[in-house]
């Protein structure tokens, strides 16, 4: 870790909106930053809400698909524009963070719902009364 | 060690950074640069903690127990409400950051000041939804659903109450302290925690909420 990066707070006092992509995942952004990051996000949060409350795709399939695309979009949107993510921050330890965590996510989120899934769908006993109740 | 934190402001930073190795910082005062690499770190653990119940909301969020779906409980234009709280909290407190980073106290304060009051927007409607929804029975008793549903979106709102307090005594301790070097790292690591609870709220309102109409 360089010295540089220890001390991103000073550089941001000194060199203010310039070099942020010079700082770390804690050098602010400037003001161009912040206000791009709002508005895509303004954008990526009012579409999926417009197509669910509005009922614009009729497969319900379909919308949930776009709007979990739209959630990974804003995601991504907050990270760099917001939480200032780079791979460069830390000597890239936190970029390395960020992916070792996403892979966890990943793998704890599909594992979660592949095995469950299976298990509710092979095992499950299903009586008369349960399936005159199934939601 | 006196002067370090009274002269932050006005050094020139990259001559000190220079002077200044990683190794001087050890001994002598907190490197701020594994702080907030160590910060960041908690907050990955901590997102591997919604992850779990992420993953419990997915595996049980379809069990009603012949209860209330999501499509009977959730009132999606309060959630959309909620949602641009947190969002315009997120961007007045980079405000604040820019003001920090300008030096300038007040408006530094009065950004937080203005973050606080959406935050506590954001938990007075959740409370108030909580509220509702425990009234007309939709407990976290009543199904496996509302047991991984309140949970899931409960730790997200105490996270945000807690991220509350941390704002108010930061405000408390700038007012005192003024921007000093401690008081600019301690408001970085609350800006990054804010930022990303604004990140899982994000998956909340599209797999809890959104997808939950939907079905």
């Amino acid at each position: 870790m360089s010295g540089a990066s220890g001390h991103a707070a000073n550089h941001g006092q000194a060199h203010g909106h310039g070099d942020h992509g010079h700082g770390a995942v804690h050098g602010h952004g400037s003001f161009k930053d912040y206000v791009t990051g709002f508005v895509l996000s303004v954008i990526l949060t009012a579409i999926p809400f417009w197509l669910v409350m509005g009922g614009v795709i009729a497969d319900s399939l379909i919308t949930g698909i776009v709007i979990l695309g739209f959630a990974i979009v804003q995601i991504i949107v907050h990270m760099i524009y917001f939480l200032h993510m780079n791979t460069k921050s830390e000597g890239g330890w936190t970029f390395l963070a960020l992916i070792f965590t996403v892979t966890i996510v990943a793998i704890t989120l599909s594992g979660s719902i592949w095995v469950m899934h299976h298990l509710n769908t092979n095992m499950m006993p299903i009586t008369a009364d349960d399936a005159r109740h199934a939601p | 060690m006196a002067t370090y934190a009274t002269d932050a402001l006005h050094r020139d930073p990259v001559a000190e950074a220079d002077e200044l190795s990683f190794q001087d910082m050890g001994h002598e005062h907190h490197p701020e640069g594994s702080t907030m690499l160590g910060f960041w770190l908690y907050l990955m653990s901590d997102c591997l903690i919604f992850t779990v119940l992420f993953a419990t909301y997915a595996v049980l969020g379809r069990n009603y127990a012949a209860g209330p779906s999501p499509k009977d409980l959730f009132d999606l234009s309060l959630v959309a409400v909620n949602t641009a709280m947190l969002l315009f909290s997120s961007i007045t407190y980079g405000f604040a950051m820019l003001a920090m980073e300008r030096g300038d106290q007040s408006k530094t304060q009065l950004w937080l000041a203005v973050t606080g009051l959406f935050g506590a927007a954001f938990i007075g409607i959740e409370l108030y939804e909580f509220a509702h929804l425990i009234h007309e029975g939709a407990t976290p008793q009543r199904s496996a659903f509302l047991s991984s549903f309140f949970t899931l979106v409960g730790t997200h709102g105490l996270h945000v109450t807690f991220g509350l307090i941390w704002l108010v005594v930061l405000m408390l301790q700038v007012q005192q302290r003024g921007l000093i070097v401690e008081n600019q790292r301690r408001l970085m690591c609350l800006s990054m925690f804010w930022h990303f609870l604004d990140v899982i709220w994000i998956g909340v309102f599209t797999f809890v909420y959104l997808m939950g109409v939907l079905q």
